[in-house]
This record gives C-alpha cells, structure tokens and sequence, in this order.
C-alpha cells in the first residue's frame, strides 16, 4: 500500500506539478514546433511518451548493473545518448516493417526526438532522484503524459491565436511564448496539492 | 571590414545571428536557467566552453567523418565534451553545479552547439570554427545574462545575489518562477522586433539545417524554408 501511495505521488506531480514543459523546460523545442495543430500534437505526445519508457526500461538497467558495476558512471551521459538515438532508429525501423499504418501516424515524429532533452532529461533525472526500477517507469510515463497533457492544451489555445489580430511585434513566436507563460502560471496551481493528497 | 574576416565571423554570433534572441535556438536553458544571474552566466560560459572544444574538434574531423553518419559523430563528441566541463564544474564550482544540475548534462542536446557543428564547424577550418565557437558561446551567455537580469531584479529585487535596496520592497515574485520565464522570453522577442523593426526574424540565414527538430518545426522561422511532412 506504501509503495502504490509513493507510486501514485510520483505519476501525479510529474504530469501536473513538475510538469517537463511548463515547469521544468524540458521539451521546449517540440513543444513550440509541433504544437500547431491537435492531431500533430498528440501524435508527437504519444511518440514522446512511448520512447521515454522504453528509454528508461532500457538506460536504468544499463547504469546500475553496467556502468555502477564496473565503476564508469561518468561515461552516462554518452551512453545515455547513444542509448536512445540507437533505440529510436530500431523502433522506426520497426515501425515501418510491421505496421506501416502506426508509422505513418507516429513515424514522421520519431527522428526528432533522438535530440529531445525531455527524453534525456527523464532518464538522467531518474537516476538522480535514486528511484527503484518501478518508479523510474512511473515517473517516465507521468513525464511523457504531461507533456501530451501540455500539448495538447497548448495546440487548442494555438488555434485560437491564430485567428486573432496579433500586433506586429508579437507576432509569431513573441505571443506563442506568452500564451505558454499563461498555461505554466495555470499549472504552477498545482503545487502542493500532490503531497497532501493522502493526508 | 570584410565579410568574411575573421572578426566579422566572431562578431556575427554575438549580435547578427544571436542564437537565442535571433536564431531562437537552445530554448530549453535559456528558459531553465535564467532565475537567477549566477545559474545564467555559468550555463553560458559552460555551454561556451563545450561549443568551442566541439567546433575545433569536429573543425579538425571533418574531412574524416562520413557525410551519413555525422550526426552520431557529432553528438558523441559533443557528449564527451559536455561530460569533460560537466567533471571539472563539479570539482571546482559544487555551488553551480548544484544550481544547474540536470541542465548541465543537457548541453549535450542543446540545439546551438549542433547546429553550429552542422551550420559551420562541419565545412570551415579550425581557426574560423573556434572564433565562431567563442562567438556563439559569448552571445548566448549574453543573452542569458541580460534575461536572468530582468529576471532576479524584478522578481526577487537582486542582482547576482545582492540585494538591490528600493527593489527589495517591490518584488514581482512570479518572474522567477518558471511562467515569468517564458513571458520575459516572449517580450524580448517582441522588443527585438520593434528595435529592428522587423529586420531580424524575417532574415532566412537562420540555421534550422542544423536542428533536429526542424523537419517537423513549425515556427516562423523554419516555416519560411517551407518543410511540411
């Protein structure tokens, strides 16, 4: 019961109060790009969430029982990176060869993300908050769910900037940036509610 | 001056093509870091350091490294880079370290030095890539600098950890929480606009080649080479 309290605490305040895009600037690069449209920005949310947890599944194992074991630790970052552009390469790949119809929905999305800092960020980040195997996966999937959650409610708001009479200067990336300033303000409204919640 | 002298290639990164307010590449530590004039000046100056080491390096390599697998080449030495400042920051520097934390690992990823790796350092000889490396470097710790400033005087009435007395009593405390962040990113961007009425942002030099999120980037800037998928 402990362990599914804990479990719980870590899904909830990586989706809503440590939000990867809104409050801890991870992502930003996607977040901004492909944020234009719903169907794009959800197809990118799920090609995120997906290769974090099968990133984590794969670097948390390599940095405990490779790198700790045999003392090399400094080399993580390298082979973190390496990790995670290898696997991206091997699920397109994949993809493409067994279901064409997924590859074409969530393909397109997966190059980009080798370069991601969220995906890096997460399993570096799991790995410093010293989290068991299980919670490394929750808190992966409470990462990619908030940045999907964050996507997709940035693209609606996108569609409606749009349409509207911008002044020149704000134009473009000026009034994008401010309209995600307001988003982040209405997720800091989160903190604190997440470690209360089984008191 | 010429255009292509030397002193043009530095002064390029720090004004024409300023990689954050210009270009608008490497947003995530600009965003992150900038709470504070101390956490911003370090990110800059670590990220300087990499960029330069990678530029010289991958400068050298470049007739070596094959055209398909470049951007492994580059992102693997780019890694090793970022680990060699990142072991030295935690050595001497434990209080910058503490303050940047994961984003110190994160230069690996950051756009600015793969992009400039792809832009320049890739097609132009050493001397030329160091000072477009010192060049980049020192306009993306400037702007940094500036936005952390806006951000530590209104929001928490300090500079560098000084207190600034009148500001002291005035404080606009969200500005250093991560919203003020994107806003005062979202204004400067604006002001940009206004000072150079526009000039700017709608130059094409910018240098989306190099960034991997440009076959999918829909921001003004990439839009403008016309990448659809």
């Amino acid at each position: 019961m402990e362990m599914f309290k804990t479990l719980i605490i870590i899904l909830l305040s990586s989706v809503l109060v440590d939000n990867y895009v809104l409050s801890r600037f991870l992502g930003i690069c996607p977040f901004l790009g492909v944020s234009k449209k719903l169907d794009q920005a959800t197809g990118m949310g799920v090609a995120v969430t997906v290769v974090m947890l099968i990133a984590t599944a794969a670097t948390w194992p390599i940095q405990y029982y490779v790198l700790d074991a045999l003392g090399l630790g400094y080399l993580q970052n390298i082979v973190f990176i390496l990790i995670i552009a290898t696997l991206v390469q091997m699920i397109e790949l994949l993809l493409r060869r067994f279901s064409p119809a997924l590859h074409k929905g969530l393909g397109v999305y997966l190059p980009l993300i080798t370069t991601n800092c969220a995906v890096l960020g997460v399993t570096i980040n799991n790995i410093l908050d010293g989290y068991t195997f299980i919670e490394s996966m929750v808190s992966s999937l409470g990462c990619g769910l908030g940045f999907l959650l964050a996507m997709v409610l940035f693209s609606g708001l996108r569609s409606r900037i749009d349409e509207s009479n911008i002044p020149a200067p704000f134009r473009g990336l000026a009034v994008t940036l401010i309209a995600a300033s307001f988003i982040s303000l209405a997720f800091m409204g989160f903190g604190g509610i997440v470690e209360n919640i089984f008191a | 001056m010429s255009k292509n002298s030397n002193l043009s290639v530095l002064l390029n990164g720090i004004i024409k093509e300023n990689p954050v307010l210009v270009l608008i590449l490497g947003t995530c530590p600009t965003l992150a870091t900038t709470g504070t004039v101390d956490g911003a000046l370090g990110m800059g100056l670590a990220a300087l350091a990499v960029l330069v080491c990678s530029n010289v390096f991958i400068s050298l390599l470049r007739n070596v490294i094959p055209e398909t697998m470049r951007i492994p080449c580059y992102i693997v030495i780019i890694a090793g880079f970022v680990t060699v400042v990142k072991m030295i920051v935690q050595a001497y520097l434990p209080d910058l370290y503490a303050t940047l934390g994961v984003y110190l690992d994160l230069i690996t990823v950051n756009c600015i030095i793969l992009g400039r790796a792809e832009m320049f350092a890739g097609k132009n000889p050493v001397i030329r890539s160091a000072l477009d490396g010192v060049g980049m470097g020192l306009g993306f710790t400037l702007s940094l600098v500036v936005m952390a400033t806006i951000r530590e005087v209104f929001g928490s009435g300090s500079f560098a950890g000084y207190e600034i007395p009148f500001m002291q009593e005035y404080t606009i405390a969200f500005l250093t929480k991560a919203p003020g962040g994107l806003l005062v990113y979202g204004l400067l961007i604006a002001l940009i606009y206004v000072v150079t009425k526009g000039a700017f942002p709608k130059k094409k030099s910018f240098s989306c080649e190099g960034c991997p999120n440009a076959s999918n980037c829909y921001t003004p800037n990439c839009a403008e080479k016309g990448v659809e998928n």
